[in-house]
């Protein structure tokens, strides 16, 4: 049985793809913040972001990647981990030892899977479209005018007028939330990093597992709450 | 002390199995578990029928023969115990007892409640031991210095009594916890370092084999293991693992 196989080496990947989308939900907070704080700065930075070809052309695929690798892999565990114990219990405690977070984390999963759907299908692909399919590259409202300004603020703004949308946003934050609270703690355990440092490093995880949802909560709420007139 | 018991009954690893539900009387609250499955034994041998078949050998908590998951729990609801050192003193009067044996694919019912853990065998047998030339010029092990944290260590590792209640209390059926604790009461020591890489590569390897599913670091081993084993050992393991595999 090679590397690729074994337990620890599954285990040690999922870790290490979730550490990586856990820094990525870091740095796609910071940028989502700048709508709040200054749409101007969110719109140079969604410009640079959608065209600069470093970004484009290697760390959206790396992404991609991580995201798909993260999900697959978790399915292959979770129906090897399902078989690994043919007929349940009649009678099964499972919250007398562990949490529920770290007891369905594919529930959690899946509704985080489910909302990357519906997430994507609002931003990333009509992005792709507009500037893949189009060719407009210009990130302008008005591409022939170019004092039109960035599109990238108002379409954002727009996206959150819906409130069941909004809603839904808000039940997958704090789905993720429920993900991340065991993910990011249990992934330093799957990398052997397990010592005096782990206490504090644990309540690290534990926060940002909080406030990164918090976050975009509050971006898509205050969002709703401030619709720019049509 | 009157109590309901709904043991599972199955008659040979083929058999389907079921839970069957046996009225019990006069259960004393300093008996122990085992104890008051004697009694239960006894009132079914003087009606003819079959007693109910389940693992124990020494009764004093040490052997790691007894098994059992007792209303949901590997050896019952108290922490720190076997089934043999659980009394039915942390039951009520009247209480239903739901009692059945330890589920894993790798550890396949035999009868009733006792379960094959010779998985557990063929882990140790893949590297869980130090291979010594006995040819009478063999150095004393404590002519070896160990520094007193490690030897520590090393002793808490090795109290794991491959019980199964790890396995048992995973929701994966994982068997991490005793594969890693196995490992690291070798890895700590320096008599242990000769054979470390291959240790831990050829037990990681059978425990794959075996049947056992994944570790998702839920900590259910860590808590409801008798003998206070640590999620520690799974991280060292992890090290180990990843280690050995790097050097190839």
């Amino acid at each position: 049985m090679g590397i690729i196989s074994s337990s620890i080496a599954r285990k040690f990947a999922m870790a290490l793809s979730g550490l990586f989308l856990v820094f990525f939900l870091g740095q796609h907070l910071t940028i989502n913040l700048m709508a709040v704080f200054s749409p101007d700065l969110f719109n140079e930075t969604s410009q640079f972001m959608g065209t600069n070809p470093l970004v484009q052309f290697l760390l959206q695929p790396i992404l991609i990647f991580g995201v798909v690798f993260h999900f697959v892999m978790g399915f292959i565990l979770e129906i090897k981990n399902r078989n690994a114990r043919v007929k349940s219990y009649a009678k099964y405690k499972g919250s007398a030892n562990a949490s529920w977070a770290s007891r369905n984390m594919i529930i959690s999963g899946l509704v985080v899977l489910a909302f990357l759907g519906l997430h994507l299908y609002d931003f990333w692909i009509h992005e792709m479209t507009v500037k893949y399919v189009s060719g407009d590259m210009t990130g302008l409202v008005d591409p022939s005018d170019p004092t039109s300004g960035f599109r990238y603020f108002e379409e954002t703004v727009h996206k959150f007028e819906s409130p069941v949308r909004v809603g839904l946003y808000v039940l997958s934050f704090v789905l993720l939330a429920i993900h991340l609270w065991h993910g990011f703690a249990s992934s330093f355990q799957s990398v052997g990093f397990n010592n005096k440092y782990s206490v504090a490093l644990t309540k690290f995880a534990k926060v940002y597992s909080i406030l990164i949802p918090v976050g975009f909560i509050f971006i898509a709420i205050y969002l709703h709450l401030n619709q720019l007139p049509h | 002390m009157k109590l309901s018991l709904k043991v599972w009954r199955q008659q040979n690893a083929q058999s389907k199995g079921k839970m069957v539900t046996y009225p019990i009387d006069g259960i004393d609250g300093d008996m122990s578990f085992l104890e008051m499955m004697d009694v239960l034994n006894e009132q079914l041998n003087d009606k003819g029928e079959e007693p109910v078949v389940f693992d124990h050998d020494c009764r004093e908590g040490i052997c790691g023969s007894c098994s059992l998951q007792i209303n949901g729990q590997p050896h019952g609801p108290d922490r720190l115990v076997t089934t043999c050192q659980l009394h039915m003193r942390t039951f009520n009067d009247g209480d239903e007892i739901v009692i059945e044996p330890f589920r894993a694919k790798a550890f396949p019912v035999i009868k009733d409640l006792m379960v094959d853990r010779s998985a557990f065998d063929r882990i140790q047998q893949a590297g869980g031991y130090v291979s010594v030339n006995t040819s009478g010029n063999t150095i004393d092990a404590n002519a070896t210095p160990i520094d007193k944290a490690d030897a520590d260590e090393a002793f808490y590792s090795a109290a794991c009594i491959g019980c199964g209640a790890c396995v048992a209390a995973c929701k994966n059926a994982s068997a991490m916890l005793f594969t890693a604790a196995k490992v690291s009461q070798y890895a700590l020591l320096p008599q242990g370092q000769v054979e470390a890489s291959t240790r831990v590569l050829n037990m990681v390897e059978q425990m794959d084999k075996e049947g056992f599913g994944n570790c998702t670091n839920t900590g259910a081993c860590e808590i409801e293991c008798p003998k206070g084993i640590s999620l520690e050992n799974i991280a060292r393991m992890n090290r180990e693992y990843l280690a050995a595999s790097a050097k190839g």
